[in-house]
């Protein structure tokens, strides 16, 4: 027999100005199943709590209903009070006569019945509540960071350091991501190899992290602190134990014409590499497709060379499964293929070249040996046009976003090209400049006052060859003509987009993307790292453009998030979950296709011989996040969601 | 007549967006008919017919379910679940005997507060002019005395 208790709340003159809680505790007293209805100025205070445990003692309550404010506001205080003397927390409800009912009317005996309906129909709900625990999910304390550049490095070197295994996966051969090609780094000017080689050391050499170069997450299935990754390891032909780094295949390799892809082409490779000098792990892959051997099974010349026997042309590639607790995307970005602007005639003129072409020329280890030479001959150029927004804030042809980081850049390309070569002019087109974070704009103002930087604020409608100089066709709007420049170099400040399988890896894995293919976070302002998909994190520019220092705090709050998650072996969660009747489930899997988190799965009905009598369906409560999407669907009434079942529902519609 | 007419209406609503619209109407104190009593469903998508028909039954004049906006759903796709069961529902709308008007759907934030109270506002006045809804409520009658529901 059900045995409830009301407490009607005044929330001092909050409700009982509105509501006449006298009339309200009478009816109620008089409900079937009511063992005590008590008004107090404030429930939720102490006293007010005590009042309630106190209660739930004294009268051996099954069930207890607040008329107060809304559940969104105390439920918890409530439930807390509830366990706290020993009644199940799911047994009860709030019955908001604030924020529903007393504030909103102003009729005191609309108002008064109103609130008797609603605690009315609460008390009929309760009675029909069930006792739930919270649901324990184990904790897998092993972190998969997905992406080697910065970002994943310092999200990698952030969980490890506070005692988790990581995995720390790069599809490239070496890790290191785009900040390896950088010369020097806004706004400080020190060289990007400098401050990241020894990060990616610290990160191969860490006892807690797993590096797997030249590898790529296929397949990822679970749930938070569940998930289980098949990891795809191309085959290196290079064995990783035994190589030592020394180089000699590389030097003997006879096929030395291929277009280095890390250098974007301003030099050569061989068909066994490493990706640059610094790589981690230093040990060289072979390129199938280039390869003398695996084109004409002959050559093996890399194989004669290598002093160690490291060299395996039988190696295969290999798929692991692992298992993780969370994940951290981190998979960067790519350039914007610049040959959509054919007006600056890139992909035509040899000189006409991408920050990031500069970046190489302008970095020690690059092909010039940080010389600033023209890619056609190799001079020096006295003359070079930057180009801002090539690409980025213009919906027309390029991307609608601003791609953050060209600014800085450029300020940064004009400072190193006057430095390296005295006497330079550097011609700066820009839409606005948009210096905004730590000591940028002084950095900006830098290049101007300092190092003699023009900038022409105006867009360029052409560049042309003539007379083997570049002929930059534009507008200076300040001044309102039309200018030309004649150059030697032009470089373009391409937008940053994002990886060309960005949304096909994000379906893979499962979370969101935007309508550009960078990934979605839950809340731009307030959960920016985490993505809607529970226990998978962000960090970098695969979520949106960003610089070094912006990417690495991201960076380090997934970090915090993951370690948050693996401070405890066993995760709470709400008991709001769906569950199946088995013996009326006809397996029609209604369910499974309006389940949005793939939580129903199909479960065998064997008899005791092991002979199949039915296929049900089976809620995994760790992935069901309580929707009740599946209830609604069910034909046969099989399938109910805790906390909010079909008996609770129509008790409540019946007392209103 | 000799009282004038008060309707009474049923709202389903999800947690997430509606209750919460409604919660934000009551903090910033707007004012609205207070002909409506609100059922807290998890999400649209939890809403079942039944639900509807058994307001209707119960005595309803009028019957509202309102959810998040569409991309908006907590659970992801609730809302959208919802709002085809709802196209669905419609077509059988004349099967059940409920005229159309008696049924509304709707989308209010946890941000339209104001949205929130001058829906109601518009219900009641229109439920009003529609008069009571009583077909069903004869029939619950009959039920009631054999039902234990």
């Amino acid at each position: 027999m059900a045995k409830i208790g009301v407490f009607v709340c005044h929330c001092g003159e909050n409700i009982a100005s509105k509501v006449d809680t006298g009339i309200l505790v009478k009816s109620l007293s008089d409900h079937p199943g009511v063992e005590i209805c008590q008004e107090y100025k404030y429930f939720c205070s102490d006293p007010g709590q005590e009042t309630v445990k106190r209660a739930i003692r004294e009268h051996k309550l099954t069930g207890v209903v607040v008329a107060a404010c809304s559940p969104r506001m105390h439920e918890v205080t409530f439930r807390k009070a509830c366990a706290e003397a020993g009644l199940n927390p799911y047994m009860l409800e709030l019955a908001n006569i604030r924020e529903q009912c007393s504030w909103v009317h102003s009729e005191k005996d609309q108002a008064t019945s109103k609130a008797i309906e609603i605690t009315r129909s609460l008390v009929e709900k309760v009675k029909r509540n069930n006792e739930l625990k919270p649901i324990s999910v184990p904790v897998t304390r092993r972190a998969l960071v997905i992406g080697g550049g910065i970002a994943g490095i310092q999200a990698a070197l952030d969980i490890a350091g506070a005692g988790r295994e990581v995995v720390l996966v790069e599809r490239e051969p070496s890790i290191g991501g785009h900040m390896s090609q950088l010369s020097e780094t806004f706004p400080t000017l020190d060289c990007s190899q400098c401050i990241l080689t020894p990060r990616m050391v610290e990160a191969i050499q860490h006892p807690k992290i797993t590096v797997m170069t030249y590898s790529e997450v296929e397949e990822v299935e679970g749930y938070i602190g569940n998930f289980t990754a098949k990891i795809r390891k191309k085959a290196r032909y290079v064995d990783m134990d035994k190589c030592t780094g020394c180089g000699d295949c590389i030097q003997k390799c006879p096929v030395k014409k291929i277009s280095n892809e890390f250098e974007l082409g301003l030099s050569n490779r061989t068909a066994i590499y490493t990706p640059f000098a610094q790589a981690v792990p230093n040990v060289p892959v072979i390129d199938k497709s280039r390869c003398t051997y695996f084109k004409n099974g002959k050559c093996k010349i890399c194989e004669k060379s290598c002093q160690i026997d490291a060299i395996d042309f039988e190696q295969q590639e290999s798929v692991e499964t692992i298992e993780f607790g969370a994940i951290v995307v981190a998979t960067g970005f790519q350039i914007q293929d610049t040959s959509v602007y054919g007006e600056y005639g890139y992909g035509k003129y040899k000189d006409v070249i991408t920050g990031l072409h500069f970046e190489r020329l302008a970095s020690a280890s690059g092909p010039t040996a940080g010389k600033i030479q023209r890619p056609s001959d190799g001079k020096e150029p006295e003359t070079v046009v930057f180009i801002q927004c090539a690409g980025s804030r213009d919906p027309s042809k390029g991307v609608k976003y601003c791609s953050k980081i060209c600014c800085m850049y450029t300020a940064k390309h004009a400072m190193l090209y006057t430095h390296k070569h005295h006497g330079s002019n550097s011609k700066i087109f820009y839409m606005d400049i948009r210096a905004a974070g730590k000591g940028y704009d002084e950095f900006t103002r830098r290049a101007i006052e300092e190092d003699g930087a023009d900038y022409l604020r105006g867009r360029v409608s052409k560049v042309f060859e003539e007379n083997g100089k570049l002929i930059v066709r534009g507008v200076d709007t300040l001044l309102g003509k039309p200018v030309e420049v004649k150059a030697d170099m032009v470089v373009l400040a391409t937008a940053m987009v994002p990886q060309p399988d960005a949304k096909n890896f994000a379906k893979r894995i499962g979370i969101g993307y935007d309508e550009y293919g960078f990934y979605n976070e839950a809340h731009l302002k307030l959960r920016p790292v985490e993505t809607a998909k529970a226990g998978i994190y962000l960090c970098g520019a695969c979520q949106s453009p960003k610089d070094i220092p912006d990417s690495v705090s991201q960076a380090s709050a997934a970090a915090a998030k993951v370690l948050g998650l693996f401070s405890r072996e066993q995760l709470e969660r709400e008991p709001v979950v769906a569950a199946v009747g088995e013996s009326t489930c006809a397996g029609c899997w209604g369910c499974v296709y309006a389940c949005p988190y793939n939580a129903i799965e199909k479960k065998d009905i064997t008899d005791r011989n092991g002979n199949l009598i039915k296929q049900v369906a089976s809620v995994n409560p760790g992935l069901c996040q309580g929707c009740g999407t599946c209830v609604t669907f069910c034909r046969s009434n099989s399938i109910d969601l805790a906390g909010f079942t079909e008996k609770q529902i129509f008790a409540e519609v019946m007392a209103l | 007549m000799s009282e004038p007419f008060e309707p009474k209406i049923v709202a389903f609503v999800c947690t997430y967006c509606t209750y919460a619209g409604a919660d934000l109407a009551g903090t910033s104190r707007l004012k609205y008919a207070p002909n409506v009593r609100i059922v807290r469903l998890p999400c649209t998508g939890r809403i079942s017919p039944m639900f509807i028909l058994k307001a209707l039954q119960k005595g309803a004049d009028t019957v509202l379910v309102s959810g998040c906006h569409p991309g908006d759903c907590h659970f992801t796709a609730g809302n959208y679940h919802a709002r085809r069961r709802w196209t669905v529902f419609r077509a059988l709308l004349a099967f059940t005997g409920i005229p159309e008007e008696r049924i509304r759907f709707s989308w209010v934030s946890a941000a339209e507060g104001a949205k929130f109270a001058e829906m109601i506002n518009d219900i009641t006045d229109e439920t009003r002019k529609l008069g009571p809804f009583t077909q069903y409520q004869e029939l619950q009658k009959v039920i009631e005395t054999q039902s234990s529901y």
